[in-house]
């Protein structure tokens, strides 16, 4: 599926809530299912700054796409890297660069978005857009 | 002509003539502050009704404040008073001669005179406006290079907020000298027994918080400046926190230095106070040049103006500083020992409420505490807990509080924080426990 498709997809699973705590939950949900980042991956270098708690990504290249693990040491931010992983990883480095993240909007979690949020979606999104980039560069 | 009792010059008579009546609740109701008799107890409806913010639902919920301690909210006295200031006298104060910058002088000097007497000064030259209670220490910390050498000592506590840290570390590396640091137990209070053994004659300065934003505690403050003062050193007191809940008296605690922002006190953001000894004000060197802060300019040299003039450079925020004034006055019409009162019933309650949920563990457990409770619940980072309660309109702050030295010492990566201010109620606390419950349950 290409990242449009898996953001309709999200957009369709959200779409069944009928309020922020059904939303949350869901969130909570897909934060709790997160595979496991490799804990050598869990370096100071790959911390998010900017966010109030601690993120960590870690890009590589398969392939020619790029896939990203993560953790965080909150739920409800793992949950939002854990939707962000799900579009964007095994994507090719033009497509990830290319794409919006309104989807983040129509899901219900708008508040996330807001830069003084201090769980950094909006440095999450740099972030893997900056591996995106540095592999493109790379090839 | 309008009567104030106990007011007799002749600048503020003129000013009565010229605006009377409309421009009466800005400046004038004030002065008599202390003749508005306080009420005996806080009636906590008449204190809501007069913070409009308060009345509104956030996320669907009714909205529960409990971020007091980041800033307060302001009673419509202020914002009223904030509107008529630009409705009717907004000029430039001090250098014009016309009508309207004589009655924005006034009322701006009168609101000093006014934080004079809130504080006890000695003098209303040695209460300066400043931007807040991290303009009052950056403007210290900055003239205290001409005091401090190398090879000579700052102290500071272990649970400063990071505006009472990084400007003396900043001093400390402009001159070489070495920054100190008052231990803390693991309630939360500073152990004194340690300051003493720090304490030397090589410290040139003790900077401390009178509250701690982060744990609640309420320092020994006059303990602390006494014993400084015996080898020497001079005090800062960093009162941002206890500006909005305890009563002042920079004589009685005859520290040196005394900073608080304004809007942490129902006054406007942008505005705060510093106090300093008038001896230590004449010593220390102006912080910023400009307007206003002069007395005679030439090419060759300049010469500096009279106390207070000389630390405040350029146009200052001039309706912050007349309407800090007007917070105060309604700080005093409530009574500061009243908010006392029934703010520590609050964090008596709150303390007992939040107890009761499993797993929940407070940060800061001092005997001598103000209104403010760090807590954790469980493993739950604080950031989902703080999310989750906000879905339920309920404010309240989640991090380390600018306080990352107190968080490394406790070992946490930061807290959930309600702080309580006075028209803060018991069945607010009731829905801040259950939306937290809820969290937990969410979240376990």
């Amino acid at each position: 599926m290409d990242i449009r498709e898996i953001q309709e997809e999200i957009i369709d699973e959200f779409s069944m809530f009928d309020d922020w705590e059904e939303r949350y939950q869901y969130v909570i949900d897909l934060g709790n299912s997160l595979p496991l980042i490799n804990e050598e991956f869990k370096t100071e270098e790959n911390i998010i700054k900017g966010c109030q708690s601690k993120v960590w990504l870690h890009g590589e290249q398969k392939d020619g796409n790029v896939v990203f693990t993560a953790d965080s040491d909150a739920i409800l931010t793992k949950g939002i890297i854990a939707i962000l992983i799900r579009v964007f990883s095994n994507q090719k480095p033009a497509d990830i660069l290319e794409a919006d993240t309104a989807f983040i909007d129509e899901i219900g979690l708008k508040e996330h978005l807001s830069p003084t949020r201090a769980n950094g979606l909006v440095s999450m999104i740099k972030q893997i857009k900056m591996y995106a980039l540095a592999f493109q560069a790379k090839n | 002509m309008l009567r104030v009792p106990g007011v007799k010059s002749q600048t503020f008579m003129l000013f009565l003539n010229k605006q009377a009546v409309n421009l009466y609740p800005i400046c004038c109701k004030a002065i008599s502050w202390q003749k508005i008799e306080e009420k005996k107890m806080l009636d906590i409806k008449a204190v809501r009704a007069d913070f409009p913010i308060l009345n509104q639902t956030v996320n669907g919920k009714p909205l529960v404040y409990f971020d007091n301690a980041a800033t307060s909210q302001k009673p419509q006295v202020v914002i009223d008073a904030i509107s008529r200031y630009y409705e009717q006298i907004n000029s430039n104060i001090h250098r014009g001669v016309h009508a309207l910058s004589q009655l924005a002088t006034d009322a701006y000097e009168i609101s000093r005179q006014k934080i004079q007497k809130h504080i006890n000064a000695k003098h209303s030259y040695e209460v300066l406006f400043t931007t807040g209670t991290t303009h009052g220490i950056n403007l210290i910390a900055n003239g205290f290079a001409a005091f401090v050498k190398a090879g000579d000592e700052v102290m500071v506590s272990a649970m400063e907020h990071h505006s009472n840290i990084v400007p003396w570390q900043m001093l400390c590396e402009r001159v070489g000298a070495k920054l100190v640091v008052i231990p803390m137990n693991e309630k939360g209070e500073l152990i004194i027994e340690e300051f003493e053994k720090l304490l030397t004659e090589k410290i040139k300065i003790v900077a401390v918080n009178h509250i701690s934003n982060s744990l609640g505690t309420i320092n020994p403050v006059k303990h602390i400046i006494d014993k400084a003062h015996a080898v020497g050193a001079a005090v800062l007191i960093d009162g941002a926190q206890a500006a909005p809940h305890l009563k002042i008296d920079v004589q009685a605690l005859d520290c040196d230095f005394y900073a608080f922002s304004g809007h942490k006190a129902c006054g406007p953001t942008g505005s705060g106070i510093l106090y300093g000894k008038e001896e230590w004000l004449n010593r220390l060197p102006p912080y910023q040049g400009g307007g206003e802060m002069i007395k005679e300019v030439s090419f060759e040299k300049t010469t500096y103006a009279d106390l207070p003039h000389k630390f405040e450079a350029g146009t200052p925020n001039i309706e912050g500083g007349i309407v800090l004034g007007t917070a105060i006055d309604y700080l005093n019409t409530i009574g500061l020992d009243n908010i006392a009162a029934y703010e520590h019933e609050l964090l008596v309650y709150g303390t007992q409420k939040l107890l009761e949920i499993d797993g929940l563990k407070i940060i800061g457990t001092a005997e001598n505490k103000t209104s403010v409770i760090s807590f954790n619940v469980g493993t739950i980072h604080p950031y989902d807990i703080g999310a989750i309660v906000d879905k339920m309109g309920i404010a309240v702050r989640t991090g380390h509080h600018c306080t990352q030295p107190v968080m490394d010492f406790f070992k946490i990566p930061g807290t959930v924080r309600a702080s309580f201010a006075f028209y803060n109620t018991k069945e607010e606390i009731d829905a801040l426990a259950e939306a937290v419950k809820k969290a937990q349950r969410m979240l376990g």
